[in-house]
């Protein structure tokens, strides 16, 4: 195969691994966005801190899988715990009070993480072998391949337990019609808490995924959690399939573009995720995947 | 409003303090007071924005950013002087702002905040970006601000003086504006965008302008920013400015200018004083007051104050006269609905 070729090849591969990532932290922002109608700019940190505790629980000397399956749990019981004493207060308020909140569970998260852990960047170990794999005379990185394997099944069991469980089917009721689940008897309260707790669970699988690549700092998450919005916006804040599509053509295209337009840089990447951010949002705001909503008068 | 003292004379005794303060305190709180002016003007921008007019802006440290490196760049690569650069700053920020501002009539709400808070995350990446302009990652210096000849002062007295002159000149331009038919705009698409409309206030012309506006004052900031520095870098406009602003503007209060006022000194002297406690404590303590503030006080240490000045001298418990900010912000930000 012509060298051009598997270049091309290698980029797309570690582009959809990157963009795997976006979109495990995008289904997370609209897991909670389609529950609530609220952004959780404290998604990121979340994904941060719980991946401090997998740094932790590592160096405790906890083997990976172990500390990343512990891991999860912690995440999904801070995230219903947050929800219910944080967020349940201010259910019911307006839109800036929710935004101010959840800024506030941003600094403070990532203030808590500076004081316990320090500011100083951390080597996170790979739970992936470092030999490449061999595909096709292609190379690819057993990371990359790791990454999206990982992210592909995480997404898939998320989706398969929205539609094949009970517990799914009424956290979605509860999400779309409240008013008429709490008459069915769905504790609707509980399952916005369990809203929380899976989209921190699945930030969490992103941050533990991305850790090796970015390394371990409090600030890692806060660009990451800019292209989580570019994808969750470019597939439509309403739909998780969108969240997903979106971000694996943000991964692949900010990739292609770094590998063979120079003049974008690491620097202007971000750039590209706010241009696309706002282009979404003024062109066609409902994005590719969701659907126009209406202001009731 | 405080009952016990009419606003000329809080203004007056504001103005004294201010003027006064020099006299009374070490030189180096004096240095602190210059920062508490600049962060003043940039939050009265915001309170203009968010507080009075429903649009929420994550990003108003890239405004300051766009202010302080156009009065670094004039002053540092032109040495063009301060009383250029800073109109000059202002009037660059301005046009950005109004730029943002025909975006955001487009973005409802909780995008807006989405993508002021991209905006607010990308500027450092820009400013590394443009080195041959910005002087990437090493910023730029700037020479130290002096006095005019004539005038025997120190620089540092003197640039108390102006700063605190030009947030004065800021606060009295913002209170005229808003005082008549501009204000009443603003407050009315807040409150019920449909029925302003409906009664002939133009959105557009309103809601572009109070960005444009708001962003002027940031701009300004950011050039006094840089002035008081005497140094700028892509790390003196982080995302935290822009967080650190808001927080500001939400612990000072959203309902009156004097919030601005009182956010500035907490921004400003609340990290001094936590980061001896630790490095990351100011951080903590933010976020840990912004909701309960949030929860217990959503308009803020002056509003807060107010309703207790007021309860205190009715001896009545009072209802908050005022719809707070948050409240009467709903309307004009409220969450889609499925039909």
């Amino acid at each position: 195969m012509g060298w051009a070729v598997q270049l091309f090849a290698q980029q797309v591969v570690s582009g959809l691994a990157t963009g795997s990532i976006f979109a495990s932290l995008a289904l997370a922002l609209v897991l909670i966005y389609r529950s609530m109608g609220v952004i959780n700019f404290a998604q990121g940190e979340l994904a941060m801190f719980s991946t401090y505790v997998a740094w932790q629980l590592v160096q405790m000397g906890v083997p990976m899988l172990g500390a990343f399956f512990i891991t999860i749990v912690v995440a999904f019981a801070g995230g219903v715990v947050l929800e219910r004493v944080v967020i349940r207060p201010v259910e019911r308020a307006p839109q800036l009070t929710l935004v101010i909140v959840t800024l506030g569970l941003f600094t403070a998260i990532n203030g808590l993480a500076g004081w316990i852990w320090g500011y100083i960047v951390k080597p996170f170990p790979s739970p992936f072998p470092s030999t490449p794999l061999q595909v096709g005379g292609v190379a690819f990185s057993a990371q990359d391949v790791g990454i999206i394997v990982v992210s592909f099944v995480t997404l898939g069991l998320v989706t398969l337990f929205f539609q094949k469980t009970k517990l799914g089917l009424a956290m979605r009721a509860a999400a779309i019609y409240p008013e008429q689940s709490r008459v069915l008897g769905i504790r609707v309260g509980w399952m916005l808490a369990l809203g929380w707790g899976l989209a921190s669970l699945v930030g969490a699988i992103s941050g533990i995924m991305i850790a090796p690549v970015v390394f371990l700092d409090p600030n890692m998450m806060q660009s990451l959690i800019v292209y989580a919005f570019a994808a969750a916006v470019l597939g439509g804040v309403e739909s998780p399939i969108g969240a997903v599509v979106g971000g694996l053509i943000l991964g692949v295209v900010l990739n292609l573009l770094g590998t063979y337009v120079p003049a974008i840089g690491d620097e202007l990447r971000l750039a590209a995720a706010l241009a696309i951010i706002v282009a979404v949002l003024v062109i066609k705001p409902s994005g590719l995947f969701g659907r126009a909503t209406v202001q009731r008068v | 409003m405080s009952p016990a003292l009419a606003r000329p004379v809080r203004v007056a005794i504001a103005v004294a303090l201010i003027a006064l303060l020099p006299a009374v305190v070490p030189s180096f709180v004096v240095f602190d007071f210059v920062y508490v002016a600049v962060y003043a003007i940039a939050i009265l921008g915001l309170i203009i924005l968010t507080g009075m007019n429903g649009q929420i802006s994550l990003g108003h440290g890239a405004f300051m950013a766009l202010g302080g490196y156009v009065a670094a760049i004039l002053a540092h690569r032109l040495g063009w002087p301060y009383w250029v650069g800073v109109p000059l700053a202002a009037i660059a920020s301005g046009a950005f702002g109004l730029l943002i501002g025909v975006i955001a009539l487009r973005l409802a709400g909780v995008y807006l905040a989405l993508a002021t808070f991209s905006l607010g995350v990308a500027t450092p990446s820009f400013l590394k970006h443009y080195k041959s302009i910005t002087g990437g990652f090493g910023g730029l210096s700037l020479d130290p601000v002096k006095a005019p000849a004539a005038i025997p002062v120190d620089g540092q007295l003197w640039l108390y003086y102006v700063a605190w002159a030009i947030a004065g000149a800021a606060f009295l331009a913002s209170a005229l504006l808003v005082r008549g038919r501009f204000g009443r705009a603003l407050r009315a698409l807040r409150d019920n965008p449909i029925a302003a409309i409906s009664f002939g206030v133009n959105p557009t012309y309103y809601k572009t302008l109070a960005f444009g506006w708001s962003a002027v004052l940031a701009g300004i900031a950011g050039a006094f920013f840089a002035m008081t520095t005497a140094y700028v870098s892509p790390d003196t406009f982080t995302f935290a400015l822009s967080i650190t602003l808001l927080i500001g503007a939400v612990l000072g209060g959203m309902l009156t200018f004097w919030g601005a006022l009182v956010g500035a000194i907490v921004i400003e002297f609340l990290p001094l004083v936590a980061q001896q406690i630790n490095e990351a404590a100011p951080s903590v303590v933010y976020g840990v007051m912004l909701i309960l503030m949030m929860f217990f006080v959503p308009d803020g240490i002056v509003g807060g104050v107010q309703r207790l000045a007021r309860r205190l001298v009715r001896r009545t418990p009072s209802a908050p006269s005022e719809p707070t900010v948050l409240a009467a912000a709903s309307m004009a930000v409220d969450r889609p609905t499925r039909e």
